[in-house]
């Protein structure tokens, strides 16, 4: 397993790996906000929580289909199929090496992006808080779709129309949890149930991603 | 006699083809009585005026998106489970219906909401749960007709499907988290309302009446529609199948 995760994130590092795509996409939709509503800095203040929230999660969205394709093209996945290791696991980490090379960056960058949209500054904990928590979600929900079109030519589009709804409680609990830090309102609660959908989703969907992809190794 | 018996295709055929015109027939009788009487027969209401008469239309379309999700479900889990080839071609069936219906609530939804609501559109739980419904069932439908192999789509979408009804329900009450709405609360069926113990705010049996009838005809409408379009679906493979077969013949 620490094998497979090592070797993931090495080819993610290394060049045409896609390691900076997502944060250089995360960069120009933040960049893009304000010339699309307007320089006023309260106006920004009060859409930053949704609009980083936004950015990061179409960032994920972005280096989804590279998630899988590559290994599936070159044959690596049915390597890893009939590998002793389950595909259960195979999927997780992944899911958690697309983490490490996303989601992970996408949350330390966020701050600095939130500078920009002129985040109020109670706002900057919670946001790193909620992106930190949520964005594994959206890599292991993410996997799903990956693995649902793996076998597609042009599944690109496909797989955003299929996992955008699937984001939907994470970005609305995600956003909530942010929005209300920032306008200094109690954000427990958002944050707990936003826990609760990625505990939930890392323990029960890789076996979903693991079902698809074997119907599609067939 | 079993159930099973009609996972026969020749089977299903023979049957949901004796059974169809009675569907037809009934689900029109009941839908145009239904509308009649709420349209013609039924007294306006003393706050909405005549703008009350779209119930008619809404909440059977609404009732119908939500249980061809269900069914679609429980076909998929037939398929997952048994192996029936039917049974997934019926999930198949009853998606672009399903989509239909969500359009149709959503629309008779918003005529309904411009003069009482003073908006088309507003982000209230029910409305947006229902677009998010309307979304999965577009990327279900995207899923079947992306896959080539009949059996790997049927597999697929049936995990999409399983999958997509947690997260369905999971957005249902994150929505509800997210804000509170202007939609009125579930006031056709409760549980006290047949025995009279629910002294809360009802429709009127006036209306309930048609509505029933209407809501009678929807479910009766659907049931026809997913037979007659699975009944399409399981020929339209066979053609497939005869021509792969002369293809190798020749």
């Amino acid at each position: 397993m620490k094998a497979l995760l090592i070797r993931d994130l090495k080819l993610a590092m290394r060049a045409g790996g896609g390691f900076g795509l997502g944060l250089a996409f995360f960069l120009i939709v933040t960049v893009l906000i304000p010339f699309s509503v307007g320089p006023q800095s309260a106006l920004l203040a009060t859409i930053a929580p949704g609009g980083l929230w936004l950015g990061a999660l179409l960032a994920c969205l972005l280096s989804l289909d590279r998630l899988l394709a590559l290994d599936w093209e070159d044959g690596t996945l049915d390597l890893l199929a009939t590998a002793p290791l389950p595909l259960e696991s195979v999927v997780t980490i992944k899911a958690l090496a697309h983490w490490l090379t996303t989601g992970l960056p996408l949350v330390l960058i966020a701050p600095a992006l939130g500078v920009l949209l002129s985040l109020p500054a109670p706002g900057y904990f919670w946001l790193v808080i909620s992106l930190l928590v949520g964005t594994p979600a959206l890599s292991v929900i993410g996997t799903f779709g990956a693995a649902l079109t793996v076998g597609l030519k042009r599944g690109g589009l496909l797989l955003s129309l299929l996992v955008l709804p699937l984001y939907v409680p994470t970005l609305i609990f995600g956003a909530e949890v942010a929005r209300r830090g920032a306008t200094g309102m109690e954000a427990t609660t958002p944050l707990l149930l936003l826990a609760g959908i990625t505990a939930g989703v890392t323990a029960l969907l890789p076996f979903a991603s693991a079902a698809v992809l074997r119907v599609n190794l067939r | 006699m079993s159930l099973w018996e009609y996972a026969n295709p020749k089977k299903f055929l023979t049957t949901s083809e004796r059974v169809l015109p009675v569907f037809w027939w009934l689900s029109g009788a009941c839908i145009v009585i239904g509308l009649i009487w709420g349209f013609f027969f039924t007294p306006d209401d003393y706050r909405q005026g005549s703008t009350v008469k779209i119930i008619y239309l809404h909440v059977p379309s609404a009732l119908m998106a939500i249980n061809a999700w269900l069914m679609m479900l429980v076909a998929s889990l037939i398929w997952l489970i048994r192996r029936h080839h039917v049974s997934a071609l019926a999930a198949r069936a009853a998606a672009p219906v399903g989509a239909t219906m969500t359009v149709i609530a959503l629309v008779t939804g918003a005529i309904w909401g411009q003069p009482m609501w003073g908006t088309w559109w507003a982000w209230d739980p029910r409305l947006t749960s229902f677009l998010i419904l309307f979304l999965f069932y577009l990327g279900y439908i995207a899923l079947w007709s992306a896959i080539e192999d009949p059996d790997t789509a049927a597999d697929l979408t049936s995990v999409l499907c399983l999958v997509g009804s947690v997260f369905a329900i999971l957005s249902r009450y994150a929505v509800n988290f997210w804000n509170q709405g202007l939609h009125q609360g579930a006031s056709v069926m409760r549980a006290g309302a047949i025995t009279g113990t629910d002294t809360e705010e009802k429709v009127s049996n006036i209306f309930f009446f048609p509505l029933m009838v209407c809501m009678v005809g929807f479910v009766l409408l659907f049931i026809a529609l997913v037979l007659y379009r699975t009944g399409t679906e399981i020929r339209a493979r066979r053609i497939r199948a005869l021509m792969a077969r002369e293809r190798m013949a020749a």
